[in-house]
């Protein structure tokens, strides 16, 4: 009793704006993941190296002068390679997906060691004029905090935008199809091992992207920032599934509810998280929280399948 | 005149050098004219479904060369021959993505051998002629273009690969067992549909097929196949006055051996 007690709920609402902006920046990465893991089918773990690459690329950048916009491109750039150098292990050099992946992670780790000379370069907003900083969302008057999330929701929006664009294109269907049945998308004359590199490339891209927000948001990147990042990816994409699936099916624009289900999964697991630690849940436990939130959600889609099975067996 | 598609003398075997050793083709040769219509039989582990892999490029073969309108495919990966091929699978599961709309998949399908590019994936205008061509099928399914493939049967499957593989002109196509799968009344259909679609677009074609009446009821030519060889070619009157007990005496007379596939017997 006394602990509940202690609790306050307004330390929870106080925190909770930093969550929701926090939760719609990995939600730019959850986006990446879901490209993978869901139209490409390939369990791309690229993405725990490309985030803070794109974080370690953005804050060097800005450190020596250039502006914090223009560094949000060269991180998605910077991202794109790593995504490339996955393509490549696994479509030139026939080594499994995963694995690939897992090679380009932990090569990431040294890479970004020497783009930032140390384990974590900070990037303070009192000295730069960043793109997002959890102090837009903390502090100052209401109005700006109103603007900072309206600009924000209007960016994803964009890039919702570009991205169900890019998967009703030529090209984006052919993911689709690599990523469906790759025998019938070589039936069909698509090169999917060409495909593959592309779309890992575009993921990475967004997950590189997402390191650069993150970065100028909590004002430093850190070379282990993206240690379990691809959990919270997968996170974000199945509690968005879960939650807003069949909504997101029925509606014409499917596709993009689809993506927009995947950030609001993000946006979710922050909020839980932040309410997990409001709690006082010890900070420790954090990683094997998120663990368990991302079997427990896989497993719902699949074990309720095979209750259904079993049903079915008895009805017939 | 030159041939629609020539395969000259190809080998191929798997497992090299290992206790699984199998010589899939041992010395293939064929010549189709254009508008061939040629059903493949054979026991199992013939090399019916193995030659049609090799013209689609799907491993690399050992030796030999396929040439398909004059021009060598035999060097070119799986992609760049779908340029020239059509294909229709056993399992339907094969031919379409199940996670996308009819319309998306018959899309795709009209590209095929293009360079996908950012244009848009599908125009008003595809999407009308596709309506049509579905509906020449007479399977209702021109109503349902925007449902995802994965929802419909098996033989609904197969009707929309063959009509993805006719979408745009395919200089060959290859049918594999495409109606293995099927209860005998839809297979039935699906051979049907397979027929007109040959016939209105003046295909060359290649049907592998367990079943001898089909084999016999269907093409202007037929082969027949054992241990990666062509062992009996019959084409014209010779081949619509056939018969099944006749197949059954050639290949016993050719191979030297029982017919052991009580399947083909059967039906």
């Amino acid at each position: 009793m006394p602990y509940i007690l202690s609790l306050n709920p307004m330390a929870l609402l106080r925190a909770w704006p930093g969550s929701i902006a926090q939760g719609m920046l990995w939600g730019v990465m959850a986006l990446g993941v879901y490209i993978t893991f869901r139209l490409l089918d390939f369990a791309d773990l690229t993405v725990d190296g490309s985030i803070a690459t794109g974080a370690a690329v953005s804050v060097m950048l800005i450190r020596a002068g250039v502006h914090p916009i223009l560094s949000l491109p060269i991180a998605f750039l910077a991202g794109m390679l790593a995504g490339l150098v996955t393509g490549l292990l696994n479509t030139m050099l026939g080594i499994p997906g995963i694995l690939a992946s897992i090679l380009t992670q932990i090569s990431l780790y040294s890479i970004n060691l020497v783009i930032m000379g140390k384990s974590n370069q900070p990037v303070s907003v009192d000295n730069y004029p960043l793109v997002v900083s959890l102090r837009y969302v903390t502090d100052g008057a209401t109005a700006s905090k109103i603007l900072f999330f309206v600009g924000t929701v209007f960016f994803l929006l964009l890039l919702v935008a570009i991205l169900y664009w890019y998967f009703g294109t030529e090209q984006g269907h052919a993911i689709r199809a690599t990523g469906c049945n790759p025998n019938m998308a070589r039936a069909q004359g698509i090169n999917t091992s060409f495909i593959k590199v592309l779309a890992l490339m575009l993921s990475n891209g967004l997950v590189g992207l997402s390191g650069g927000l993150y970065a100028q948001f909590q004002g430093a990147a850190d070379v282990n920032m993206g240690r379990g990042a691809i959990v919270i990816g997968l996170a974000a994409v199945i509690i968005g599934e879960v939650l807003f699936g069949k909504f997101a099916a029925k509606r014409k624009l499917a596709f993009a509810f689809t993506l927009i289900s995947v950030i609001l999964g993000a946006v979710i697991y922050y909020m839980v998280y932040q309410f997990v630690l409001w709690l006082r849940m010890p900070s420790d436990y954090m990683k094997l929280f998120s663990a368990i939130v991302v079997a427990v959600f896989l497993a719902i889609p699949y074990l309720k399948e095979k209750r259904q099975q079993k049903k079915g067996r008895v009805t017939v | 005149m030159s041939y629609a598609l020539e395969i000259c003398d190809i080998h191929k075997v798997f497992n090299r050098g290992t206790i699984n050793e199998k010589i899939a083709l041992n010395g293939v040769n064929l010549n189709l004219n254009p508008g061939d219509f040629v059903t493949i039989i054979g026991g199992n582990g013939a090399g019916k479904s193995t030659t049609l892999n090799a013209i689609a490029g799907v491993w690399p073969i050992d030796s030999g060369k396929i040439i398909i309108n004059g021009t060598d495919i035999t060097a070119l990966a799986e992609h760049k021959r779908a340029a020239y091929l059509g294909r229709v699978f056993q399992d339907p599961m094969t031919g379409t993505a199940s996670t996308m709309d009819i319309e998306e998949n018959m899309a795709i399908a009209y590209r095929r051998g293009e360079s996908r590019t950012l244009r848009w994936g599908i125009s008003s205008k595809e999407r009308e002629m596709f309506r049509e061509k579905l509906a020449t099928l007479g399977l209702g399914l021109e109503n349902r273009m925007t449902s995802k493939v994965g929802l419909l049967s098996g033989g609904q499957r197969q009707a929309i690969t063959l009509l993805m593989a006719s979408l745009k002109q395919p200089q060959l196509l290859l049918l594999d067992e495409h109606t293995a799968a099927l209860d005998p009344k839809t297979a039935a259909k699906v051979l049907e549909i397979s027929d007109k679609i040959i016939a209105e677009n003046h295909l060359t074609a290649m049907m592998v097929t367990h079943n001898m009446r089909d084999a016999i009821a269907h093409g202007n030519r037929l082969i027949m196949m054992h241990e990666g060889r062509i062992i009996y070619d019959v084409s014209g009157d010779e081949k619509s006055r056939l018969t099944v007990a006749d197949l059954l005496h050639k290949f016993e007379e050719v191979s030297g051996s029982e017919f052991a596939n009580d399947k083909m017997i059967l039906a």
